[in-house]
């Protein structure tokens, strides 16, 4: 390994991959990256098949969408710690960016249950917003209707 | 590698004298600017997320986005959007090609990258703007206040709301414009002239439909465009401002000017910024079109 000049004075040490040995990794996450979108995209047509079905079951198409969110936090760490070199820098470094972030949980977690509470209260306590918003049956399946109340002539 | 990690180690990180990050003080602040735009873009896509849990009913992504340019009508869910972070993911991988090419010094190496980089950042441009369009000037026959209605997906209006009973459908049919039946009638039968149809009795018009194959839908949540445009339009932004940022760079490179600097460190904050817009398009593409 040929010792660079440093490119700046806040360097103590550069960090040094062969070529051979970068190619090798750049290659290894590019295909990694793609074949988990192509797996992304499978599931994706898996749940559009099973909208259109009979009855779809609630239960496997939540779980398909949480194997389509852990998979997106795979392909968000691979960018993170190999494209953007993330997981090469020194370790004090990496903290100050991922624990902030870890504030997202909270973030997540406490707005969506916000949300879920707000519809949960809306169903409860106003009529017309249940009767007008909620889908007869699952709202991909061809049978599904709409309140005639809409159609009512002055 | 072993040589780094024993220099790591053997550092006094804290006792003065250096940088305790090892990190150039532009490249340091490029990522506080990302993690900060991260809370940014999180803070819209939660906020949807609320918006959407606090509904009964959402449009199936597959429904809304389901075209591809020069396919006509046909049924092709998810295929356009594939394309479009495929795109994203080449140009990132080009982009770190271009700074490993600055590591070396290679000039001619990172004039070709960034080009390249440069390249699919506009065809992932240009691929959005004909979603758009496609999105806002698509005519959709949807049932508002009774009557049938031919609308795009706007900010203000969403057509893909839960399916209608053909009987309601039929009966909204009579209610409509003679305008949008002609419309309708148009759109899949172009033996008569618009001007020909105009001309029919409504009675006539409405034999020519047929109601129970339209599949004709209520309107849907409002909030819905507002937030896709909102989003996507923000990420469209970052990475219009991330080709005009590696345009700077391709300039700079071709000048001479890091050569003559000694180092191409103004190469890899770019390429973080650019990394960071794919990463965005990940979790965009998640929040949008998958789930």
């Amino acid at each position: 390994m040929d010792q660079h000049k440093l490119a700046s004075p806040e360097m103590t040490f550069q960090h040094h991959t062969d070529d051979a040995e970068f190619k090798k990794r750049v290659k290894k996450t590019t295909i990694l990256l793609s074949v988990i979108t192509v797996i992304e995209l499978a599931i994706g047509l898996i749940i559009y098949t099973m909208h259109k079905g009979e009855s779809p079951s609630e239960f496997l198409i939540l779980v398909f969408k949480g194997v389509v969110c852990i998979l997106t936090l795979a392909k968000a760490y691979y960018i993170v710690s190999v494209f953007m070199h993330l997981g090469d820098e020194i370790r004090n470094m990496i903290m100050t960016i991922v624990v902030p972030l870890l504030l997202f949980i909270w973030f997540i977690a406490a707005f969506i249950l916000d949300g879920n509470s707000y519809k949960n209260l809306r169903n409860e306590f106003d009529p017309y917003f249940k009767e007008s918003t909620m889908p007869k049956k699952h709202h991909a399946n061809e049978a599904e209707k709409v309140p005639a109340h809409k159609s009512e002539k002055e | 590698m072993a040589t780094t990690t024993a220099t790591t180690h053997q550092t006094k990180w804290w006792s003065g004298g250096k940088s305790p990050f090892n990190l150039e003080y532009g490249k340091l602040m490029m990522w506080y600017f990302l993690m900060s735009d991260a809370f940014t873009f999180g803070a819209f896509l939660i906020s949807y997320g609320t918006i959407r849990f606090s509904q009964n009913f959402w449009p199936d992504p597959n429904a809304v986005f389901n075209a591809f340019p020069g396919a006509g009508h046909a049924n092709l869910p998810l295929a356009f959007v594939s394309v479009m972070t495929f795109i994203l993911i080449i140009s990132s991988v080009t982009m770190v090609l271009a700074v490993h090419a600055g590591h070396n010094g290679d000039r001619k190496g990172v004039i070709k990258w960034i080009a390249w980089t440069i390249v699919g950042g506009l065809a992932f441009l240009g691929c959005q703007a004909w979603e758009w369009h496609h999105l806002i000037t698509g005519e959709h026959a949807t049932l508002i206040d009774g009557q049938i209605q031919l609308v795009g997906q706007t900010t203000t209006v969403n057509p893909w709301g839960p399916l209608v009973d053909p009987a309601v459908a039929t009966e909204a049919m009579r209610n409509s414009s003679t305008n949008t039946l002609a419309r309708i009638v148009h759109e899949h039968d172009h033996t008569k002239s618009m001007k020909d149809l105009m001309g029919m009795s409504k009675d006539q018009l409405l034999g020519m439909i047929n109601v129970a194959d339209m599949h004709i839908r209520a309107k849907g949540p409002v909030a819905f465009g507002g937030y896709f445009y909102g989003i996507t339009g923000f990420h469209g932004f970052h990475v219009f401002s991330g080709v005009i940022i590696n345009l700077v760079m391709l300039v700079m490179a071709q000048k001479g000017v890091f050569d003559r600097k000694g180092h191409y460190l103004m190469i890899e904050k770019a390429g973080l910024y650019w990394h960071f817009v794919d990463l965005v398009w990940v979790f965009v593409f998640l929040c949008f079109y998958l789930i």
